[in-house]
């Protein structure tokens, strides 16, 4: 009889893996890489293409010569998260060497100086993102007329939040710009003009979000408080002054907020452990999105929100455990 | 809803594949090997010598302790010796073996099919029953059963509840007791409730086993009408979810009463017992029979025959698995009990215990573990954890050695269930880890205490 295997209990385990979890958050990214692929044609394959290229390979060169590891966490898709995050992250018409460079941010410092996947304080995709808003603020902010895949029309111009932010500035009132520009709930939920290639269509980033949940590859505390706050505070506000200040549902569906609240906020390694400390998250980031889009100089704030909220997370899960059993 | 308890706790797949096969009775084997450490607590010391011939069911060892237990032969023949053997693990033990002659049985043990509803009403007597029949606790930890059943004076129980959740993957042998011997599980429970002297029992069964919770429900209507000592036992439905068999699990999903941080069941009024146990008691209260055998499951997809087996107490596991067709070529492990908590066995020439309950055989593809990356922190392993610790930073204070935040951070609360382990994406060996931790942390804690009733 051959030798029996002899280990400690359990003996068996469940079939997800890092890999798999990661696979399913890519899974539930295409539908927003697909509606974005029409609507900005070719040019937004590229920046997909080369965002993600470049942050598999910077992984994998960082892992394999730089920290010298043996098993790297090239196969188990996080790269490719990131990449496809990132992309969603930047306008259809960024040049292919700048996205190169906030992939290399991205993987580089916001990954890998932390000491790779499970360290990182900070989103990486985020990090890439916002370093080239302000390091390349004209790409960032610069739009052209999207050639479409299908012949598609679309319209060129600023984001909403943008047209908003300007018209503000020169005197304009929020539903005279609304009307003007015509900015309409439908095409935002389906397919919005302008801004990255991310926030193109809420519904297929909503049906992304629901794969995540029904798979059990996330909870939803995070981006529910997130969509609270900022329902809550924008209604405050836009029922004070509905003349200077956008309503709730404008700003649940624009600026990034379904990509940032549903993938990016939602992100394990850089959200808090506890569902009481995720949920004190998401009230933050809902709350300073708004404060910035209201009061900042940037029209949006999804971005610098989840940062600066990511460099609360070491404090959230200290302060904050579930509640364990038979103790108070 | 279905009742469960609050937190934690997972959804392996059932694996049930044994359950439509009825207890069968292993024929007697040549040769037992009858352990003296069976139970939690002192082993027994032997009341036979090498030489002697024994009966079946004539006590051969007796309690070495208050927390101990009386052992019987489970055959009747000469014993030949009393010497160390390597147990399960291969670690060596005292054994008492037996050369099988015969089947001759003790005088006064009822060997028929009749089922004695009446119960006596001497608790007394019925407690001594209990202990002479060397009946243990058959749901894993093998406590001394008339021990639990004396609370502690100043504690009332409240509820009795019989533990027949199963909810390890593969086991069925507590299912197929309940589906045929289910008036004796009843009857049992009915004895266990009278000595407490409470008022409810509840049986536990896991939602996955509808045909025992329905058996269970005839049988208890009918005994009802035959007399009163019936009446407040209830069968209750549970969500099928591990470990909802867990001792404090249970508790908290009968009771919705969760026992305090180094407490007793009976400190929240509740004592438990397994289907099994109440079967044992059963026997030896009504038919003088004292544990000589139990069901033990075997299966695995790999295993040539699935099987229940009522299996004579010592017999040598090879012997079992000859019976069923060999050792299959591809089986990596075999594990006594189920998948989640269970020993692996280093020794197939071991003998089987009271508290043996299954053989798990598991191919190198089922059982394999993946090498460990790093933490995702996507906090899986807390959400699966039934006692709401949080693996993940028990196992980095582990690592690192911090035993007084292990401590803050309750590791000494971990009941092993391998919850943590078995959902950790990134396959770290959470409990691996944790468990060494547990021990340092209780012994830290024993020492204080120790220390305090010294001054
Ligand atoms: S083994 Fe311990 S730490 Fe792990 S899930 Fe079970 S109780 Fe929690
Ligand atoms: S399940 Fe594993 S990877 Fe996830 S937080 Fe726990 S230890 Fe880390």
């Amino acid at each position: 009889m051959s030798r029996l295997l002899v280990s400690p209990s359990p003996h068996i385990h469940a079939k997800e893996s890092t890999a798999s979890l990661m696979r399913d958050v890519v899974i539930a990214l295409i539908p927003a890489v697909l509606v974005s692929v029409v609507f900005y044609g070719w040019k937004e394959l590229l920046v997909l293409a080369v965002s993600v290229l470049s942050c598999l390979v910077l992984e994998y060169v960082i892992t394999r010569y730089m920290m010298k590891k043996e098993n790297n966490t090239l196969c188990d898709f996080s790269a490719a998260v990131t990449g496809i995050l990132l992309a969603l992250n930047l306008p259809y018409t960024t040049p292919w060497w700048v996205v190169f460079i906030g992939a290399a941010v991205a993987i580089g410092v916001g990954k890998m100086t932390f000491g790779g996947l499970g360290q990182n304080v900070f989103n990486p995709a985020l990090v890439g993102r916002v370093f080239l808003l302000v390091s390349y603020p004209t790409y960032m902010t610069h739009w052209e007329a999207p050639q479409s895949l299908f012949g598609v029309d679309a319209v060129s111009g600023p984001t909403p939040l943008g047209i908003i932010k300007e018209g503000l500035l020169q005197g304009n009132t929020v539903p005279q710009l609304m009307a003007d520009n015509g900015l309409n709930y439908g095409q935002m939920l389906f397919a919005s003009v302008g801004g990255s290639a991310g926030e193109i269509s809420a519904i297929a980033l909503l049906i992304g979000f629901v794969y995540l949940l029904v798979k059990k590859v996330i909870r939803p505390h995070i981006t529910l408080s997130i969509w609270a706050t900022v329902a809550v505070v924008s209604l405050i506000f836009w029922l004070c002054a509905p003349d200077r200040f956008t309503d709730p549902l404008f700003n649940l569906l624009t600026g990034g907020m379904i990509l940032g609240s549903c993938f990016m906020a939602t992100d394990y390694v850089t959200s808090p452990m506890s569902v009481k400390g995720g949920i004190i998250f998401g009230i933050g980031i809902g709350f300073i999105t708004m404060m910035i889009r209201y009061f900042g100089s940037y029209p949006e704030g999804m971005s610098f929100a989840i940062l600066i909220m990511n460099a609360t997370v070491p404090l959230l899960n200290m302060w904050f455990h579930q509640k364990k059993y038979g103790r108070a | 809803m279905t009742r469960t308890f609050s937190m934690g706790g997972v959804h392996p797949s059932d694996s049930k594949i044994s359950r439509g096969c009825a207890i069968e009775v292993l024929p007697t084997p040549p040769t037992v090997y009858i352990q003296l450490s069976q139970h939690i607590g002192a082993p027994a010391k032997p009341l036979v010598a090498v030489g002697d011939s024994v009966k079946v069911g004539q006590p051969i060892a007796e309690p070495g302790g208050f927390v101990s237990a009386y052992i019987h032969s489970s055959v009747s023949g000469k014993v030949k010796s009393i010497a160390p053997r390597k147990d399960l693990a291969g670690n060596n033990q005292m054994c008492i073996e037996i050369t099988v002659e015969g089947d001759e049985w003790m005088e006064g043990i009822d060997t028929s099919d009749t089922l004695i509803t009446d119960i006596i009403d001497d608790n007394k007597a019925i407690l001594d029953k209990i202990r002479l029949g060397g009946v243990v606790g058959l749901g894993g930890a093998t406590f001394p059963t008339h021990v639990k059943l004396s609370p502690p004076p100043g504690k009332k129980c409240e509820m009795l509840i019989i533990n027949g959740c199963e909810c390890e993957p593969y086991l069925t042998s507590d299912f197929r007791t309940l589906l045929e011997k289910g008036e004796q599980v009843v009857v049992g429970t009915a004895i266990i409730k009278q000595v407490l002297g409470v008022d409810k029992a509840t049986i536990g069964i896991e939602d996955n086993k509808p045909e025992a919770i329905a058996h269970i429900n005839e049988v208890l209507a009918s005994l009802r009408k035959v007399s009163p000592k019936f009446e407040g036992i209830e069968v209750m439905s549970l969500m099928k979810k591990y470990p909802e068999g867990g001792e404090k699990q249970l508790i908290d999903a009968v009771m919705g009463r969760q026992v305090a941080s180094g407490g007793l069941p009976i400190d929240v009024g509740a004592v438990v017992q397994n289907v099994a146990t109440a079967l044992a008691v059963y026997d030896a209260v009504q038919k003088n029979k004292p544990i000589i055998d139990n069901s033990v499951t075997v299966t695995g997809e790999c295993f040539p025959r699935q099987a229940n087996l009522l299996v004579r107490v010592g017999t040598p596991l090879s012997y079992i698995v000859d019976y069923l067709g060999g050792m299959p070529a591809d089986a990596a492990k075999v594990i006594s009990g189920g998948p989640m908590m269970g020993r692996a066995i280093a020794n197939m020439d071991a003998a089987t215990l009271k508290g043996t309950s299954a053989l798990l055989f598991l191919t190198e593809k089922q059982t394999r573990r993946e090498p460990e990356g790093p933490c995702i922190r996507c906090g899986k392993c807390a959400q699966a954890c039934p006692m709401g610790l949080e693996p993940f930073l028990l196992n980095r204070l582990a690592r690192a050695g911090k035993v007084e935040e292990l401590e803050d951070n309750a590791v000494q609360d971990c009941i092993e269930c391998g919850c943590c382990l078995y959902s950790c994406p990134a396959h770290i060996p959470l409990l691996d880890i944790i468990r060494p931790a547990k021990g340092q942390v209780i012994g830290l804690i024993r020492a204080r205490k120790a220390a305090q009733a010294a001054k």
